[in-house]
C-alpha cells in the first residue's frame, strides 16, 4: 500500500523549546493512522507540524510532494483538513456558515457546495436541523460534529483528527467514531487521528504510534499495538 | 420648532459624514484590534487625489469611482508594506506608526497641493429646498444618501458573498480561517483597502461643506472616534447609529446649549468619548470582548 503522508525526522518548536525531537510516520492510502500517548508526549504538536502551524524542520511529503516548506492556507489547499483540539469553530457564524467556509477553496461551484452540503448533513442531521443557528450555541457534541463536517466539506485526502472524543458523552463519542469509520470505508479520506482513548483509537485504525516526549517509542499495526505489554499496562489499563 | 428640525437635518448630514469614517475606523479595529490614526488623512488624501482628477475635467461620478480605486489600492499597499512588518509589534509602536502615517499624509499633501484652502464640488444640486420652513441643503440629503448606500453595500458584501464570509471569518478566528484556505494575510489588507474606500467617501462628502485642506479631516476624525466608541468599536451597525447620534447631538448642542456655540461643538465629542469610556465601555452595540487567560 502506498502512502498518503510520509514523515521523516520531523522536529517542532514552540519558541526555543523543543517538542518533536525527529519523528517517522506515515499514513497509508485510504487508511488510519493513530497517534497515542499521554498529555505533554507531542501528539498535538505532530498535527500541527503537518500542516504548518509550528515552526518545524523534516521531510514531510503528501502524496510525494514535499509540503515542509508550504503555508498553512496552501497545505489545506492541497487537500489537508484539520479538526483541532477545541474544535476552532466560527461561534459568530451560523451553522451553514461555518460548513460553507469549509468548502472556500472551492466556493465558486454552488452545486458541488450544495451537494456536500447534503453530503454531510446526511451523515449528521441534526446540523440540518440547526443551520441557521449561531454555531457558538451548539452542544458540545455538536459541535465536533460540526468540525469534522466542516472538514469533510473541503473534500480531503487527508483528514487530521485531534482528540475527536475530547469532552464528549460516551454515546456521542461511540456516534462520531462510527460516523468516521464509515467516511473512511465508503469515501476512502485518510486519517491521521490523534487519541488519548487509546482503546477506542486503536479500534478504527491500522496503524499507530506510541508517542512519549516527543518520541516515537512504538509503532506498527494497531493489532500489535494493542498486544504490546508497555501500551497495555499504560495507557489501555488491563 | 422649525430651527430644532433644521438642525437635525444637518446634524443628520454632517453625521453620515462620522459614520463613514468611524465605520472604516471599525473595519480595521475588527479585524487587527487597532485604531488607525490616520485613518482621516488618508481620507484627506483620497479626497485630493478627486480634487486632481475633477481639476483635469474628468466628470464627477467617473472621478469618484477613480478615487475609490486608487485608495482601495492604497490601502491595500499600505497593510502589505508598512503595517505588516510592525505587525506583531508592541502596540505602542504601531500607534507610532499610525501617526508617523497621519504626519506622513499630511505633509506629504502639504507639499504637493499647498495649504491654500481649496473649494470642493459637490455632485448635487445647489439651489435649496424647503420643506414647509425647512430649509434643506440637497448636498447633506445627497450625503445622507450616499452614505446609506455604501452601508448598504458593505452590509451587502459582509452577509452575502464569500469573501465578505471569509473575511469575517478571519477577523474572528484567524487560526480556523487558515485551516479552511482562507489566506488570512490577504484579508487583513482587503480590510485596509475597503476601509481606505469607505474614508474616500466620508472626505468627498465633507469637503464641499468645510472646503479642503491638508488639515480638514482633524476635527472630522475626533467626531468618528467618539461615532465609533459610543455605537461600539465592534460593532459597524453601531459606528453608524453612533455616527448619527453625534452629529445631530453636536448641532443640537451648539444651537441650544449658549456657552458652546460653534467653538466649543469638538468638546461634545470628546464629553461623549469620555463619558462612554467611564459608563459603559463597550459603546450601545459593542460587545464585550471576554477571553481565557
Amino acid at each position: 500500500m502506498s502512502a498518503i503522508l510520509e514523515v521523516k525526522g520531523l522536529e517542532a518548536w514552540y519558541g526555543l523549546t523543543k517538542a518533536l525531537h525527529g519523528i517517522d510516520f506515515e499514513v497509508a492510502e485510504g487508511g488510519i493512522t493513530a497517534v497515542l500517548g499521554a498529555n505533554g508526549a507531542g501528539k498535538t504538536t505532530t498535527l500541527r507540524a503537518v500542516c504548518g502551524m509550528v515552526k518545524r524542520q523534516g521531510e514531510i511529503r503528501l502524496g510525494g510532494q514535499r509540503i515542509d516548506g508550504k503555508a498553512t492556507e496552501d497545505i489545506v489547499r492541497l487537500g489537508v483538513a484539520h479538526v483541532v483540539e477545541g474544535r476552532g469553530t466560527f461561534t459568530a457564524l451560523t451553522v451553514e456558515e461555518n460548513l460553507q467556509l469549509g468548502a472556500y477553496t472551492n466556493l465558486g461551484d454552488k452545486r458541488k457546495v450544495q451537494e456536500d452540503l447534503e453530503r454531510v448533513y446526511r451523515y449528521f442531521p441534526v446540523l440540518e436541523e440547526r443551520r441557521r443557528q449561531q454555531a457558538g450555541t451548539l452542544s458540545g457534541g455538536q459541535q465536533q460534529m460540526l468540525a469534522i463536517s466542516r472538514a469533510l466539506m473541503l473534500r480531503p485526502r487527508l483528514l487530521l483528527l485531534d482528540e475527536p472524543s475530547f469532552g464528549l458523552a460516551p454515546l456521542t463519542s461511540q456516534e462520531i467514531f462510527g460516523i468516521m469509520r464509515t467516511i473512511n470505508e465508503e469515501e476512502h479520506v485518510s486519517m491521521l487521528l490523534v487519541e488519548q482513548n487509546a482503546q477506542t483509537a486503536l479500534d478504527l485504525a491500522d496503524t499507530a504510534y506510541l508517542l512519549e516526549t516527543g518520541t516515537v517509542v512504538v509503532s506498527g499495526d494497531a493489532e500489535r499495538i494493542r498486544d504490546n505489554d508497555v501500551v497495555r499496562r499504560s495507557y489501555l489499563g488491563y | 420648532m422649525d430651527v430644532f428640525l433644521q438642525q437635525v437635518v444637518s446634524g443628520l448630514a454632517a453625521g453620515g459624514i462620522y459614520a463613514s469614517l468611524a465605520l472604516a475606523l471599525v473595519m480595521i479595529y475588527q479585524s487587527t484590534e487597532h485604531i488607525n490614526l490616520a485613518q482621516g488623512e488618508m481620507a484627506m488624501f483620497s479626497t485630493y487625489i478627486a480634487w486632481t482628477l475633477i481639476d483635469a475635467g474628468i466628470p464627477y461620478w467617473i472621478a469618484f469611482v477613480a478615487t475609490l480605486v486608487i485608495s482601495f489600492i492604497g490601502g491595500v499597499l499600505i497593510e502589505r508594506l508598512i503595517i505588516r512588518p510592525v505587525e506583531n509589534a508592541p502596540v505602542l509602536s504601531l500607534v507610532i506608526v499610525f501617526i508617523g502615517l497621519l504626519v506622513i499624509f499630511n505633509s506629504l499633501a502639504g507639499w504637493i497641493f499647498t495649504y491654500t484652502i481649496k473649494p470642493f464640488p459637490s455632485p448635487f444640486p445647489e439651489s435649496p429646498i424647503s420643506v414647509g420652513n425647512v430649509v434643506l441643503s440637497p448636498h447633506s440629503l445627497g450625503a445622507i444618501g450616499v452614505t446609506l448606500l455604501i452601508l448598504l453595500l458593505l452590509f451587502g458584501f459582509f452577509r452575502y458573498t464569500s469573501l465578505g464570509l471569509a473575511m469575517r471569518a478571519a477577523a474572528q478566528n484567524p487560526v480556523s480561517a487558515r485551516l479552511v484556505g482562507i489566506r488570512v494575510a490577504w484579508m487583513l489588507a482587503l480590510g485596509w483597502g475597503l476601509a481606505a474606500a469607505v474614508g474616500a467617501v466620508a472626505g468627498m462628502m465633507v469637503a464641499p461643506v468645510i472646503f479642503l485642506d491638508p488639515n480638514m479631516m482633524g476635527g472630522v476624525l475626533i467626531y468618528a472616534f467618539a461615532a465609533a466608541l459610543f455605537g461600539g468599536i465592534t460593532s459597524p451597525g453601531g459606528a453608524v447609529f453612533g455616527g448619527f447620534t453625534i452629529g445631530v447631538v453636536e448641532a443640537l448642542a451648539g444651537t441650544y446649549v449658549p456657552f458652546i456655540g460653534s467653538e466649543l461643538k469638538l468638546l461634545v465629542a470628546l464629553v461623549i468619548i469620555v463619558g462612554t469610556l467611564l459608563i459603559k465601555p463597550t459603546g450601545v452595540f459593542g460587545k464585550a470582548v471576554v477571553s481565557r487567560v
